[in-house]
């Protein structure tokens, strides 16, 4: 059986600089399979600049990785034919941070569900066409008539981003990579907009890769997590494991820095954050987090730490844990595997709508 | 059509008190309002800033207003990170605002005041000698911040001071926040719309409705008590840790304020509309220290 979508051992290094050359290794050997028998929603975490974005633009095939593969169906994105890349565009969908930016000013919201509906066939008739885009924003919660014919600075945020969630659904793709969807919305609208990304793995079966830095809302709508410090995965699993009970220094950092809506409950622990993470160096040896981490010892300066397989449904890459094994060749399937198939014989999940 | 609409609240000596609403709930438009930095077509059709030792805010001439900005009044805006001079060097700027207030000081003494000033908000003297462009999203924030407080301000207004900032960092901007206030003794108004940092951050808390401030509280009894039915909706939206549900968002759109709806503004999304609330504008009632506008809570005998 081919997986949907692989990454095997993927990293992205950019180089900036003319004369003193600068390498910034943005992905650090990721492997992970995105199948469709189960579809999952899979959160990615990790402060600005931990390469949350990179990940997404791999997954797209919008950059081809440094080393490593990103295979999709069997084939090498790098390899696929003309039309096996048309599907791999159609089945994999992106939705950005910034809705604004992905309308033309000049053009009707109309323009972006009509225009991929044309150039994928999506439909036979005019008519058949515009049944599909007034689903699409149904299901997201919008009123076609109040929708469509208007210009893009007529939608609220909100209502635009719903519109490109809308494009995305359309395209009845297989995969959804939502790079920081909400982050520009107020709170009462991120709950909207999620809830319709949930719908979608729900009702339609379509996988979510959802990234953030708001491990909150990961909890709330994500089966499975990776988290990711300056390019690596320092820990990965399911969300009950990773975020009800991190055990990896950045993620346990990562959780308690959440202001929780209850002045009695205090906010993280004292002494607790140290340096300026964004403009932090990253060691050439040892641990990534090792100038940050309270609980350094010894071996964290000497070699990276691999993966460990510290629970059934969690790694993570941290010396404290080098009891467990490591994971084999840092594949996260077998963190993300029992999750999954628990959540398919357990969920009610309704067959595919289409 | 009123973008915020007889607003009364007081700020008082050294305490923060967080300003929250949806988004286009009027908070930007009346932090902008208090320093009379709005932009036209907006104008301010009345009332009263009184600021201490000032008197009414409204009432300065242009020149006394630039005098008490930064000195008295500072404002931290919306994006502010995103608003430093690109082409400046980030202790030119600091330089810019002490000097244009305070011209006494020579050239060693201006440069240690900037020095001072980096430390107070965290950052290295090397950060003086940057672009904005070569620092972080959390470390612009701080010098904004830091530009702001210059003058030691008596009166702090933040506007969504960490919004685009990740959790760690928002922390640390937050913290410097409240070590720099604490330091010059200021009052802070921070505007934002999350319930989570506010409750952290505030002491007291007030949350907009379509341009009005519809209910003031300690913040401790806000989040332990709501009152207005807006407030506890709310305070119900906002994801936690605790329990896997379904995201709770308020059924209805805000209203747009060029038609805001006649009576209480919240009546067609409220679960607790009766009578009165679709024709009568619920007036502000006070109790125990708590401000609200809801029918729900007539008026006492005062
Ligand atoms: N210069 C302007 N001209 C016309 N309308 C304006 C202007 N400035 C603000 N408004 C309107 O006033 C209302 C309140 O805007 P404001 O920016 O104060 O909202 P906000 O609560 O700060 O929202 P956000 O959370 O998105 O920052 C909005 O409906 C906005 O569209
Ligand atoms: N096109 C690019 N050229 C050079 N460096 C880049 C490029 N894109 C990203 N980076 C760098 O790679 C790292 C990860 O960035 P990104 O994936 O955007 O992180 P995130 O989305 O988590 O904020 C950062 O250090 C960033 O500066
Ligand atoms: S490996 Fe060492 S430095 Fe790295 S997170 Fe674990 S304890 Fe901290
Ligand atoms: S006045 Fe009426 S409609 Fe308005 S918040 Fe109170 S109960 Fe609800
Ligand atoms: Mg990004
Ligand atoms: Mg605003």
């Amino acid at each position: 059986m081919t997986a949907f979508l692989e990454m095997t051992n993927v990293s992205k290094v950019f180089s900036a600089g003319i004369i003193r050359r600068q390498h910034t290794v943005a992905v650090d050997d990721v492997t992970m399979t995105i199948d469709e028998q189960s579809p999952s929603i899979l959160a990615v975490a990790g402060e600005s600049g931990s390469g949350k974005t990179t990940l997404a633009r791999l997954l797209l095939g919008v950059i081809p990785p440094s080393s490593g593969e990103v295979i999709y169906r069997g084939q090498s994105v790098d390899d696929l034919s003309r039309e096996q890349r048309r599907t791999y565009l159609r089945e994999i969908q992106p939705i950005f941070q910034d809705p604004f930016e992905s309308y033309n000013p000049f053009y009707k919201v109309d323009h972006v569900l009509t225009v991929p509906a044309k150039k994928f066939d999506l439909a036979a008739t005019r008519e058949q066409t515009m049944r599909l885009i007034e689903e699409a924003l149904d299901m997201v919660g919008l009123q076609p008539a109040e929708t469509l014919g208007r210009f893009p600075h007529q939608l609220s945020g909100g209502q635009r981003q719903r519109v490109m969630v809308a494009r995305a659904m359309l395209l009845r793709p297989r995969l959804i990579v939502a790079d920081e969807p909400v982050s520009m919305v107020d709170a009462s609208l991120r709950a909207t907009i999620l809830e319709s990304i949930r719908r979608m793995k729900q009702e339609l079966g379509i996988s979510v890769v959802y990234i953030t830095h708001d491990l909150t809302t990961a909890y709330q709508i994500a089966d499975n997590i990776l988290v990711m410090y300056k390019g690596s995965v320092v820990e990965a699993g399911s969300v009950e494991q990773v975020i009800r009970d991190p055990k990896h220094p950045y993620t346990q950092l990562l959780v308690s820095s959440i202001p929780q809506p209850d002045p009695s409950v205090p906010w993280g622990a004292e002494g607790e954050i140290a340096g300026d993470p964004e403009s932090m160096e990253v060691a050439a040896t040892g641990c990534k987090f090792v100038d940050r981490c309270p609980a350094a010892f010894e071996p964290c300066r000497g070699q990276r730490p691999p993966l460990y397989h510290e629970h059934a449904s969690r790694a993570a890459a941290c010396f404290q844990y080098d009891g467990s094994s490591a994971l084999e060749d840092q594949n996260l399937d077998v963190v993300f595997e029992p999750q999954l198939t628990s959540q398919a014989a357990g969920a009610s999940e309704e067959p595919a709508a289409n | 059509m009123k973008a915020v609409d007889g607003v009364s609240f007081d700020l008082r000596p050294g305490e923060r008190l967080g300003l929250v609403g949806e988004s286009g709930s009027g908070k930007s438009t009346m932090a902008l309002a208090l320093m009379r930095m709005h932009k036209p077509p907006a104008r301010i059709a009345g009332g009263e800033v009184l600021l201490d030792g000032v008197g009414d805010v409204m009432k300065l001439d242009d020149d006394a207003l630039r005098r008490i900005r930064l000195d008295r009044l500072a404002l931290v805006p919306q994006g502010a990170m995103n608003s430093l001079n690109p082409v400046m060097r980030v202790r030119d700027q600091l330089a810019d605002g002490i000097r244009t207030h305070e011209p006494g000081d020579d050239r060693d003494a201006l440069a240690a005041r900037i020095r001072a000033q980096l430390a107070r908000v965290g950052l290295d003297a090397d950060v003086g000698g940057k672009f904005p462009h070569e620092l972080s999203g959390g470390m612009k924030q701080r010098v904004a911040i830091a530009i702001g407080t210059s003058l030691s301000p008596s009166v702090i207004i933040a506007d969504e001071p960490t919004s685009a900032l990740d959790v760690v960092v928002q922390r640390q901007v937050m913290e410097t926040l409240r070590s720099v206030q604490e330091e010059i003794g200021a009052s802070v108004l921070i505007v934002g719309h999350d319930m989570g940092l506010m409750a952290q951050i505030a002491d007291r808390m007030g949350v907009m409705y379509a341009g009005k401030l519809v209910e003031l509280a300690p913040v401790h009894d806000l989040f332990a008590n709501p009152q207005h039915p807006y407030t506890r909706l709310l305070i119900e939206s906002v994801p936690t840790l605790m329990a896997k549900r379904a995201l709770a968002s308020i059924p209805g759109a805000p209203p747009t304020l060029i038609n805001v709806p006649p009576g209480c503004p919240f009546h067609p999304r409220c679960p607790s509309a009766f009578e009165p609330c679709d024709s009568k504008v619920p007036l502000p009632t006070s109790q125990n220290g708590r401000v609200v506008s809801c029918h729900l809570y007539p008026e006492q005998a005062a």
